[in-house]
């Protein structure tokens, strides 16, 4: 790791005027820590923003969830209101990683890294979420760009994630046996308006599938997942899974998710 | 104190390690150090044309910067292979020279080129990204089965090829297959792996410019051949000026008996610098040049009669190599593997052929059960074929075939002691409840699963080894083992071995049998390893060979200190040696009431004066002191067997493969702590069912290793395995006064065959290791599975 400076901010305005240069915010550190010690990645500022209290926390109302950007995956785990009012949001937290990223990784480090295999962009688009920031609210559809490429700006800080609670939702992931990432992890949800599938891990970003999203707004049950034809174009081949088989585990983790509604 | 052979004891070393106290060779900082970095390539097969360093030397805290000119100019050897092999056409196997920094040439991703001495390892780090090599690359030969038809790698090895092995009668094999009724054929692939010791590898170099005093502390698992191979064969420092100290080590499996160029460079740049050198692996450093293990593609026909009797084998294997020919790179795949290939069966005649060959991968040598397992695996994948093939149930077909009368003689090399495989393979049976598999079967396909079984029956050369016979078959040294027993004079003792734990267990199980042989209490033995200054010189740890060699080697110096112990106690108790007997620690006089307690023997022979009244209690000849010295050269290999019944759920839809049922019953002859012996199983078996259906060294096509992590290379976990069913039989050896057969390598010999027996079993068709989720899913659906398909 190469040496940097190291300043905390008391609160998000002081956070975005350090973060000039190579700067960086850090929240738990899960992806950033790794990735300089692997040097690949090098900056000349760490802006730690787990200080910011107004980042941390989980407001409920019978429509949303908001959840502070610097809150642990443990944290959103454990909620007892995230569990009531979306449960799905609750597993996939807790599947997240091991216990120790889950102490420590928190969901706005996680969506603003955009991992192509994070569980959590799946979330944000099925849910529908809005991604408010120090500067404005950007719609998920509109956030992940694509690998590791988010619709932030420079300087830009994410403050909370806001997720529309469905009439229903599930999260089902298969993981990569080594790293236990998603292999592929679908995030179905079912809106008065709509139905919302997202998957993630099986490509070089987040993204909805419209084939499964049309055959389970006509009948929203497992086998009419048999019925989607879902595409390996443009999806990841690599040691673990091929384009193939990660197309098939789609429509398998699909099934999997919709039964578990 | 006595009859602790056989006692289940917690293990001694197990409070430091638990608790974070183990000493290993990264926690030692030495005053004045300074750290290692390495310029490694980042390409599988290059020309080196220059190697620049000037910008790298005025980073700052640079030191100095050593590179392929400096140890040729500085006339250090090269790395060593340390037993040949000879192949068929009677020509001595081809060995590339093995530069410990690369200096015209790079052949694998990893190779070392250059170190960077600095003041911390960020400054050796950053100076390394300064170091410009050029390089003119070359089409890297990656695959196993291209490398005889591939561009040469190495000046003057002709097809990569460095040997054509051949064991066994191969017109009599022919002629019993033109003969045969049925013969049986398969392929094989042996998945290349990565040991992943839990501690990487580290060494210090700490030259002291007064003394001339060389010490090296490294991760080895045989510090005293690290030393003799670094004084002869490297010529880094005298071997009476040079001191090795492989600390508390963390895991080896084989990943820490070579002398690496680390070690060496380590060592050398120390001397040259006259500062400790310090170097510790990263994990992706591991990955890269740690040797790899298994790597084979193999053909194999079984032979058999019409009623189910096995007439003759044929294997033929290609073993992957590697870039260069590590310390036991050949011996692995010929000597510890061919032999093997028989299994437990009668088989009358048999040939095997291996050609060992170079690929610009990292080199590959032993690795938990070194050969073993590879051959395991082929007789034991072939068996299980051959009775489906026939229509036997594949217990009675083992059976049917099981060697029955020990001794025996095989038909290749080993004369098998003793052993009673239908009892192994009977209890294991009755433990599986193999008779109500069927059952099981139909409960996990009303899951949607399906089940399948398998069987491993194994044995394994362990103990290695007879130096007669090693040496013979071209290893550059025998292969005894040494003990030393110090009684102090207060009476509690210090056990020297040649052998050398990490992660074994010995601090416990050696000091049980000391106990159990002197009547000492065990608080009271202390079992020291590890330090070439400390102990007589010792061959280390690999190859289950510590408790049958090293362990005999203890209970020899046990005896000579007894038979000194009585000669004491005659005088003492005033009668003849012939009439003491010695039991529980007690020196008791026949057919009287007059004892010594052994401590009262070791403070006599330290207080051999005579003190007015008080006589010396030494006999005229003996000398004072109470220690001995032992070297135990076996007469024969040891033979451990067992058998493995593993149970498996596949998931149609997805090709997942569970592990869900999984027995196992050893024979290891005697069993000195039956806690130990259980984790060495337990461990074994993960590591096999790693290999069967996780774990998977994988290059692409230009010689990147695109598993070089943890993120990528999928070890086995704690979550994937059922609670393992183990039982022992027990036939002891005869070849050590112990009885002891081995157990370290034992589950990762045996557990490919039964997790992939079972994975095939479910599936109906042909999977190869590891058995992936992918994998199997695509034999499903080519099988016409329609879950499979949907």
């Amino acid at each position: 790791m190469k040496n940097f400076n190291f300043k905390s901010a008391s609160n998000t305005k002081e956070a975005s005027k350090l973060a000039s240069g190579r700067a960086t915010f850090l929240a738990g550190g899960m992806s950033i820590l790794p990735a300089m010690k692997l040097r690949l990645a090098a900056y000349t500022h760490l802006i730690n923003i787990k200080k910011i209290k107004s980042l941390s926390g989980i407001k409920v109302s019978s429509k949303s969830i908001r959840i502070g950007a610097a809150t642990t995956h443990a944290a959103v785990a454990a909620s007892k209101e995230v569990g009531k009012s979306i449960p799905s949001l609750a597993i996939l937290a807790d599947g997240i990683g091991d216990p120790q990223v889950r102490n420590r990784g928190t969901i706005g480090g996680s969506i603003a890294n955009n991992d192509p295999a994070a569980d959590y962009p799946s979330a944000c688009l099925a849910l529908k979420a809005t991604i408010h920031t120090n500067k404005r609210k950007i719609a998920a559809d509109k956030f992940f760009k694509g690998m590791f490429e988010t619709d932030l700006k420079k300087g830009e800080l994410i403050e909370s994630v806001e997720f529309e609670v469905p009439e229903k939702s599930a999260y089902a992931k298969f993981p990569n046996p080594a790293s236990r990432y998603a292999l592929v992890g679908v995030f179905v949800a079912k809106q008065k308006d709509g139905v919302r599938v997202a998957v993630t891990g099986a490509a070089s970003s987040v993204f909805r599938s419209k084939e499964l999203e049309s055959v389970l707004l006509n009948n929203f049950s497992p086998s009419a997942v048999d019925k989607a034809t879902v595409s390996d174009k443009g999806l990841n081949s690599d040691i673990h899974a091929s384009a193939e088989y990660r197309a098939h585990i789609i429509k398998s983790m699909a099934r999997k998710a919709v039964s578990s509604c | 104190m006595a009859n602790l052979i056989g006692a289940k004891l917690e293990r001694k070393e197990d409070k430091k390690f638990l608790t974070g106290k183990g000493r290993y060779t990264a926690d030692i900082n030495l005053p004045n150090q300074t750290y290692a970095y390495f310029v490694r390539s980042p390409h599988a097969r290059a020309k080196i044309t220059k190697v620049d360093h000037s910008k790298a030397m005025k980073a700052p805290g640079v030191i100095d910067i050593f590179t392929g000119d400096c140890v040729v100019k500085d006339k250090i050897g090269g790395l060593i292979c340390g037993w040949k092999i000879v192949s068929q056409d009677g020509k001595d196997m081809k060995c590339p020279p093995h530069p410990v920094l690369a200096k015209d040439s790079v052949n694998f991703v990893g190779d070392h080129i250059a170190v960077v001495i600095a003041e911390t390892l960020e400054q050796a780090k950053n100076a390394a990204e300064l170091v410009n090599v050029n390089y003119k690359l070359q089409k890297a030969v990656i695959k196993t089965s291209e490398a005889t038809g591939s561009e040469n790698i190495h000046e003057g090895i002709d097809n990569n090829l460095s040997f054509d092995f051949l064991l066994g009668d191969k017109g009599k094999t022919d002629e019993a297959f033109s003969k045969a009724d049925k013969i049986v054929k398969i392929d094989l692939v042996n998945n290349r792996l990565i040991p992943n010791a839990m501690e990487p590898r580290a060494a210090i170099g700490d030259y002291n410019t007064s003394s001339d005093e060389l010490t090296l502390y490294t991760a080895s698992q045989n510090p005293h051949l690290d030393r003799l191979i670094m004084s002869a064969f490297n010529a880094v420092h005298p071997e009476h000026k040079f001191r090795i100290v492989s600390p508390d080590v963390g895991g080896g499996f084989g990943s820490k008996i070579n002398v690496y160029a680390e070690d060496v460079v380590v060592a050398y740049a120390s001397k040259k610098i006259g500062r400790p050198v310090k170097w510790v692996a990263e994990r992706s450093e591991s990955f890269m040049s740690d040797n790899h293990g298994r790597d084979h593609i193999t053909h194999a026909e079984l032979a058999l009669s019409n009623d189910g009797k096995i007439t003759g084998l044929k294997v033929d294997t290609i073993a992957n190599l590697g870039a260069y020919s590590l310390v036991l790179a050949a011996v692995t795949p010929t000597y510890l593997y061919a032999p093997l290939v028989l299994g437990i069966y009668d088989i009358p005649v048999a040939c095997c052929t291996v050609k060992g060959v170079y690929t610009n991968t990292a080199p590959t040598d032993a690795y938990r059960g070194a050969g073993r397992p590879e051959a395991t695996y082929v007789i034991e994948r072939i068996v299980t074929k051959a009775a489906k093939e026939i229509g036997m149930d594949q217990a009675e077909f083992r059976k049917k075939n099981f060697i029955k009368k020990f001794p025996h003689q095989q038909c290749l090399v080993h004369n098998i002691d003793s052993g009673d495989y239908n009892a192994h393979l009977d209890k294991a049976i009755e433990l599986a409840d193999y008779k109500n598999f069927e059952n099981r079967r139909s409960q996990s396909a009303k899951k949607g699963k399906l089940r399948g079984i398998g069987f491993s029956s194994y044995f394994e050369a362990c103990g290695v080894a007879p130096s007669a016979v090693v040496m013979s078959i071209g290893s550059g040294v025998g292969l005894w083992e040494s003990a030393e027993i110090r009684f102090n004079a207060t009476g509690n003792i210090s056990v020297f071995t040649g052998a050398h734990a990490h992660g074994q267990g010995h601090d416990t199980t050696f000091a049980q049998i000391v106990s159990d042989k002197l009547g000492v209490a065990i608080e009271n033995i202390d079992i020291v390893h590890g330090d070439t200054d400390k102990g007589p010189f010792g061959m280390g740890t690999y190859g289950s060979r510590s408790l049958a060699v090293g362990g005999t080697a203890i209970v020899k110096a046990c005896d000579k200190i007894i038979a000194k112990g009585k000669k004491v106690a005659a005088k003492m108790l005033e009668g003849k040696p012939e009439d003491i007997d010695f039991k529980a620690g007690e020196f008791i006089l026949k057919n009287s009431n007059k004892k010594k307690t052994i401590g009262e023997i070791a403070f006599a022979c330290y207080l051999p004066g005579s003190f007015g009244d008080i006589k010396s209690p030494l006999p005229e000849g003996v000398e004072p002191g109470l220690v001995e010295t032992s070297f135990f050269d076996p007469s024969n290999f040891s033979f451990p067997s067992g058998t493995h019944i593993c149970e498996v759920e596949v998931d149609e839809e997805t090709g997942e493969t569970k592990l869900v049922k999984y027995t196992v019953v050893d024979d290891f002859g005697t069993i000195i702590n039956p806690l130990i012996v259980e984790g060495q199983v337990y461990g074994g078996i993960a590591q096999g069912v790693g290999q069967a259906l996780y774990e998977n060294a994988n290059y692409d096509e230009s010689g990147q290793l695109t598993s070089a992590s943890y993120m990528d290379y999928t070890m086995p976990r704690a979550d994937n395995f059922p609670q393992i069913k183990l039982d022992y039989t027990c036939t002891p050896a005869t070849s050590n006064p112990l009885g002891v057969k081995g157990c370290g390598e034992a589950g990762t010999i045996a557990a490919p065959a039964a997790v992939m027996n079972a994975v095939i079993d479910a599936v109906g068709t042909d999977v190869s290791m590891p058995a992936t989720a992918e994998k199997v899913w695509k034999a499903l659906k080519k099988n016409g599975s329609k879950k499979a398909a949907a």
